[in-house]
Formats: structure tokens, C-alpha cells, sequence
């Protein structure tokens, strides 16, 4: 099938990718004229200790040894150990990642179904009260800096009113879920612990709704605009004259043309969300992959920064492929 | 003049634009009978397209129907309700266009599209539908198996106008708009759609409006003409008539610039250009650039009567009963 060999092409393209990437990733840790061992042991630090750890982190071998002891590694799935947690990268990646991926999911289930929706109705109704209602929310979502709406939906919920929880994602005195996925609202569902459930839930809301809202409204705008340029086409003026309804013109034959941008504003949003909304994590006390990630870059922490960086990677280019593959499956055109 | 089938009267349809109100049909009236096949005739902008998609009900903003009747079988389409109109749609009357590759949802494959149609004009599931496609597709001289799986960007313009003469009649409708179904083609499919048309309508006898800026094309084609300038029908005749005696003075220009094959002659085309719509011409709006203009054209709209049997102008030169345009001369 014409699909699966797209897919499998795609594949292939996206491990030639990261390998460039994960090459880079090394050069760029050569060439920062910053010192690991310095910054471990610190500037007075003697000599033999720091012959030492060089020894151990394998920095006295020549650059191409170094090369290829990082090569296996990834290959291996070592990501190499984190200098300031003592522990290996893939773990703490592992850790941080599901609290992340949880608020990215729901953020972007958010903007998707609304910014959709309000771009649809933008559009089929232009210039009437609800594509400028549409239109001024969405001005003020990509506008409105994150840390603003953030403290501002805090204050108003948590401390005034008191109705949802402060920050990180889960209260104290809850007993925390099974671990099985990382994803508290599901782990919580799979042990059958309710209480979890909804606490975890409550933390959501929150950053879900500071992140998903400016989501929400560049998704609403690419619509919108999609939508009214795609009204305009010939075979919708077709799809009229076959005499069917107006909502499955809009729905059927405008909507899967209109999408095909929008599926990558969707991933592009996707894929940046999932790399950490550092901002959002701060100000929500997230303990998400965003915050690992800047604070390893706060102590030079090489490991997992080259480690951090790799994964996004993989993950930048896993959401691509989806992107593309939905984008074969909407528009038999891009199946080439 | 009545027909049986449709009676436009006095359409009026304007747009709405930052420029101004384009008054784009002033008061068009055409008659059709069943089976009859008419060809409205103009230059680009004259509102042909505008008055197939007026009698369709497909208008859309900055687009308004402002007044006229449009009666279909004894019923005025512009009184329906929405949700009856869709039921004329696609039912009674179909319609295809000038791009045909573009007029196809480039997402789905034709097969479905086709389904689709006749789905609607038969009440049935899309899925029994798909059932009735071969046949359509074969009608139009195209192999079903392979076409049906293809989408819009795999059809050439010819394949592609086929498919869509195939949904168009799969639906057996009582008529058959046609907007310049062949323009967008090279010379030789235009003849191969033309032959084909011919061929299927004369089965289905439907009524055909055939919408065209070749009066040659017109006159093969279809029984009557209608020609059309700036908004206005201007003159309405049996198709070896208008030829032979042209009356109006735009259709008289339309003819002599009409280049023919192996003859050497001297072009001769309409001076001036197609007024703006914005602000047209008082009167006649043909006057500006007509050479046989005078004091009254300026003033008065023409009204179109018919001046010998079934020969129709609406031109200050010919009075009813009258077509030696003795009027100009007294």
C-alpha cells in the first residue's frame, strides 16, 4: 500500500536525522569551552582527583575513542550519568518525562477540540458576533505571556478563591497511585484510587488551562483561516450543487482540506509542549522535564543536557513523523 | 414567452464590494422547455456564470438575489426554503463547471464523490449508492475499476470532466447546467466532451443550459441561444437564426469576430471594453460602444421583445413584429 511504504520511507528518514543529531549533540559538548571536571570537583580541587575523574568519565582518551564509547552507549540506551544526581540520565529522564507528557497530552486535547471548533464557527460565521468573540480571545491567548496568565489564574483560584490546589501534581496528603505509566490521572485510575483521581485532576486544571489557552488560540486562527480559503474552492461550490446539507459541506468536504495546515501547528504545539514548558513548570512547581533540563544547564551538568537534548530530539521527529503520516492520511496528495 | 420548464424573470443579483454595488444581472429572463437545450453566450463578466448559479440558489455573500423569480416546474426556487432547495439540488437539477479538476474534493476518491451524488438524489445509503457508479463511470466512456479509486490530482482535465458529467447525470435530472464545461480543455477533448455530452443527453433528455463564450460551440450545440451583455439578455434565438440574421448589434459584433479556419479575413472586433458594473451605462448598456446608437439608447432600457417568430431582442432599433430595425430610421 501506497500509506506504508510512505511510512516506512519516513522512518528511515527520521534515524538519518537523529543520527546527525546525536553527532552534533557531541561536537557541541567538545567544543564548549566549559570543563565537566571543573565544574564537578571545582577550581581548587587536586590534582590526582582530577586525573581522577577524567579517567572515569573517559575525557583522557582521544576524541574519536570518546566518539564511539558515546555512539555505543546510545546505542545501548545509556545516556550516560547525570554528574549532579549521581544517577543515569535515562532514569531521570524517565522520571521527569510522564508529568510533562500528562500536562502536554492534556493541554493539547484542550486546543485542539477548542481552537478547532472556534476557528470552524470563526469562519462559517466571518464578521458576525462570534468570529469576533473568536477572534479578540484568540489576539489575547497568543499575546498574554504565559507567566502572567499563570499567576493570574493562580491568584484568582487558588488563593482567593481556594478552589483548586496551588502546584505540583499531587497534595501531600495523598497516597500517590501504583506506577505504571508515570501519568498520575491514569496511573490513579488503573490502581482503582480514586482519591488520587481526582486530586491529580485538580492539579491539572490549572497549567492545562494557562498552556492549552495559548494553544487553543493559534490553532483557532490557522482554522479559521484555512477554513475561509478552502469555502472559497471550486469543489465546495461542487459539493453545494449535489444539493447537501450545509453542515456536511462544512464538516465533510470543507474540514479535511481545511485541517491539513493546522495538523502542524498541532504538532508543531505538540512537540514543543512535550520538551517542557519550562515557565509553566515554575510557576506551577511542575516536576517536569522542561525544569530537569534548565537545571542541569544552570551546573553544567553535560550529561544530561547531551541526554536532555537527544530526547527532545527523538521526540521533536517522532511527533513529526505522526504529523506527516496524519498529513498522507487527510490529503492522498502528500502520499509521493 | 413561456417554457415549460423554467422561467427566469426580471433576475436582479448585485455583490457587495469595498468598490461599490456591482449590479451584476439587471432584470435577465430566459425560458427553457423540457428537453430544450439553450446556450447563454457572452463575454467574461457578462453575468452568465452569475445567472447559473442564480437559478441554483448558489449566490453567496457579498452575492444577493435582490429581486426576480426563478420558476422551476411551476415553482419559484427563490421562495423555497433552504432545506427545500437542497432537495432541487442534485435531484432536478445538476450542474457542471469550468475546472473540472478543481471542481472535485481533491481528499476524497472519485467513486465516493460520485456515491455521494446519487446517494442524495436517490434518498439511498452512500454505501447502495456505490453500487450505481460502474455504470456511471462506464456511461462517460471511463473504465470504472481503475477511475473509481483515483483521486482529483491523478485525472487528467478530460478525464476529469467526464467524471463529473457522470455525477452530474447519475442523478437523471430534469436539467442540466453546463458553465463552460469545456474551456478549461484542449481543443480536441473539447470536441471529445462536446460529442460525449451530446450523446448522453440526447438518452436522457434533460433540459440543458449550456453556458459558453463561443457562439460557434453555442449554435452546434444547443437549440437556442441566448446572448447576454453586461448583465442584460440582449437577443434570444433558434440557433441557425442568430446566425443567419443576427439583430442586435452586440450579437452582430460577437459574430464577425468569430475567426474561421482557412479564411483570410480581417478580424473585426467590438471597440471599447465591457463597461464597469459598478456604475453601467444608463439606458441600454450595450450603447456606448454600439455604432447605431442614438438618443433614446442613453435613457430607456430595451425591453426584450420578440420581433419575428421566436427571435427575441431587446434593442431600441426593432419594434415588436419588426426586425429591419426601421425604427432607428424614422
Amino acid at each position: 500500500m501506497k500509506l506504508a511504504s510512505f511510512i516506512v520511507k519516513r522512518l528511515f528518514l527520521m534515524l538519518l536525522v537523529l543520527f546527525g543529531v546525536s553527532v552534533l549533540v557531541f561536537v557541541i559538548s567538545k567544543v564548549i569551552p566549559a570543563d565537566p571536571v571543573g565544574a564537578i570537583l571545582g577550581g581548587n580541587a587536586p590534582v590526582e582527583l582530577v586525573e581522577d575523574l577524567r579517567r572515569r568519565l573517559g575525557l583522557d582518551k582521544p576524541l574519536i575513542n570518546q566518539f564511539f564509547d558515546y555512539m555505543s552507549g546510545l546505542l545501548k540506551g545509556d545516556l550516560g550519568t547525570s554528574l549532579k544526581t549521581n544517577r543515569p540520565v535515562v532514569k531521570d529522564i524517565a522520571e521527569f518525562f510522564p508529568a510533562t507528557l500528562e500536562l502536554a497530552i492534556c493541554a493539547t486535547l484542550l486546543s485542539v477540540v477548542l481552537g478547532i471548533l472556534l476557528g470552524i464557527l470563526s469562519a462559517v460565521y466571518r464578521n458576525r458576533f462570534i468570529d469576533h468573540f473568536s477572534r479578540v480571545f484568540s489576539i489575547l491567548g497568543v499575546s498574554m505571556p504565559v507567566f502572567w496568565t499563570g499567576l493570574l489564574l493562580l491568584l484568582l483560584f487558588y488563593f482567593r478563591l481556594g478552589w483548586l490546589p496551588g502546584g505540583g501534581r499531587l497534595s501531600l496528603f495523598v497516597t500517590p497511585p501504583t506506577k505504571y505509566t508515570g501519568l498520575l490521572v491514569l496511573d490513579s485510575l488503573l490502581s482503582g484510587n480514586m482519591e488520587a483521581f481526582k486530586d491529580a485532576l485538580a492539579h491539572l486544571v490549572l497549567p492545562t488551562i494557562v498552556l492549552g489557552y495559548s494553544a487553543t488560540a493559534s490553532i483557532a486562527r490557522i482554522t479559521r483561516a484555512s477554513m475561509l480559503d478552502v469555502l472559497r474552492q471550486d469543489f465546495i461550490r461542487t459539493a453545494k450543487a449535489k444539493g447537501i446539507g450545509k453542515r456536511l459541506v462544512i464538516y465533510r468536504h470543507a474540514l479535511r482540506n481545511a485541517l491539513i495546515p493546522v495538523v502542524t501547528i498541532i504538532g508543531l504545539t505538540f512537540g514543543g509542549l512535550l520538551e517542557g514548558a519550562v515557565l509553566t513548570e515554575t510557576i506551577f512547581s511542575w516536576p517536569g522535564l522542561g525544569r530537569y533540563i534548565v537545571n542541569a544547564l544552570l551546573v553544567l551538568d553535560y550529561p544530561a543536557i547531551m541526554g536532555g537534548t537527544l530526547f527532545v530530539a527523538v521526540i521533536y521527529s517522532l511527533v513529526n513523523l505522526v504529523v506527516d503520516i496524519v498529513y498522507a492520511a487527510l490529503d492522498p496528495r502528500m502520499r509521493i | 414567452m413561456r417554457g415549460s420548464l423554467l422561467n427566469v424573470e426580471n433576475l436582479r443579483v448585485v455583490f457587495y464590494t469595498y468598490r461599490g454595488v456591482i449590479k451584476a444581472l439587471n432584470g435577465v429572463r430566459l425560458w427553457l422547455n423540457e428537453e430544450e437545450r439553450l446556450a447563454v453566450v457572452g463575454e467574461t463578466g457578462c453575468g452568465k456564470s452569475v445567472t447559473a448559479l442564480s437559478i441554483m440558489r448558489l449566490i453567496e455573500p457579498p452575492g444577493e438575489i435582490t429581486t426576480g423569480k426563478v420558476e422551476f416546474l411551476g415553482q419559484d426556487l427563490l421562495s423555497l426554503s433552504e432545506e427545500e432547495m437542497e432537495k432541487v439540488r442534485g435531484k432536478s437539477i445538476s450542474m457542471i463547471f469550468q475546472e473540472p479538476v478543481a471542481a472535485l474534493n481533491p481528499v476524497f476518491k472519485v467513486g465516493f464523490q460520485i456515491a455521494e451524488a446519487i446517494a442524495h438524489s436517490q434518498n439511498i445509503s452512500i454505501k447502495d449508492a456505490y453500487q450505481l457508479v460502474p455504470e456511471a463511470l462506464t456511461m462517460v466512456g471511463l473504465d470504472w475499476k481503475r477511475t473509481m479509486n483515483l483521486y482529483a490530482h491523478e485525472l487528467s482535465g478530460g478525464m476529469a470532466q467526464r467524471v463529473m458529467i457522470a455525477m452530474a447525470l447519475a442523478v437523471k435530472p430534469k436539467l442540466l447546467i453546463a458553465d463552460e464545461p469545456t474551456s478549461a480543455l484542449d481543443v480536441t477533448i473539447q470536441a471529445q466532451i462536446l460529442e460525449l455530452l451530446d450523446d448522453l443527453v440526447k438518452v436522457s433528455k434533460n433540459a440543458v443550459i449550456f453556458i459558453t463564450h463561443d457562439l460557434a460551440v453555442a449554435s452546434e450545440f444547443c437549440d437556442r441561444v441566448a446572448v447576454m451583455y453586461a448583465g442584460n439578455v440582449v437577443e434570444v434565438a433558434k440557433s441557425d437564426e442568430i446566425f443567419a440574421h443576427p439583430l442586435h448589434p452586440y450579437t452582430v459584433g460577437l459574430i464577425d469576430s468569430i475567426p474561421l479556419v482557412g479564411q483570410r479575413k480581417e478580424l473585426k472586433g467590438i471597440p471599447g471594453v465591457v463597461p464597469d458594473l459598478v456604475d453601467p451605462p444608463s439606458g441600454c448598456r450595450f450603447h456606448p460602444r454600439c455604432q447605431r446608437a442614438f438618443g433614446r439608447c442613453k435613457v430607456e432600457l430595451p425591453d426584450l421583445i420578440e420581433v419575428s417568430e421566436n427571435h427575441f431582442v431587446a434593442c431600441h432599433l426593432y419594434a415588436a413584429g419588426d426586425r429591419n430595425g426601421s425604427v432607428a430610421e424614422s
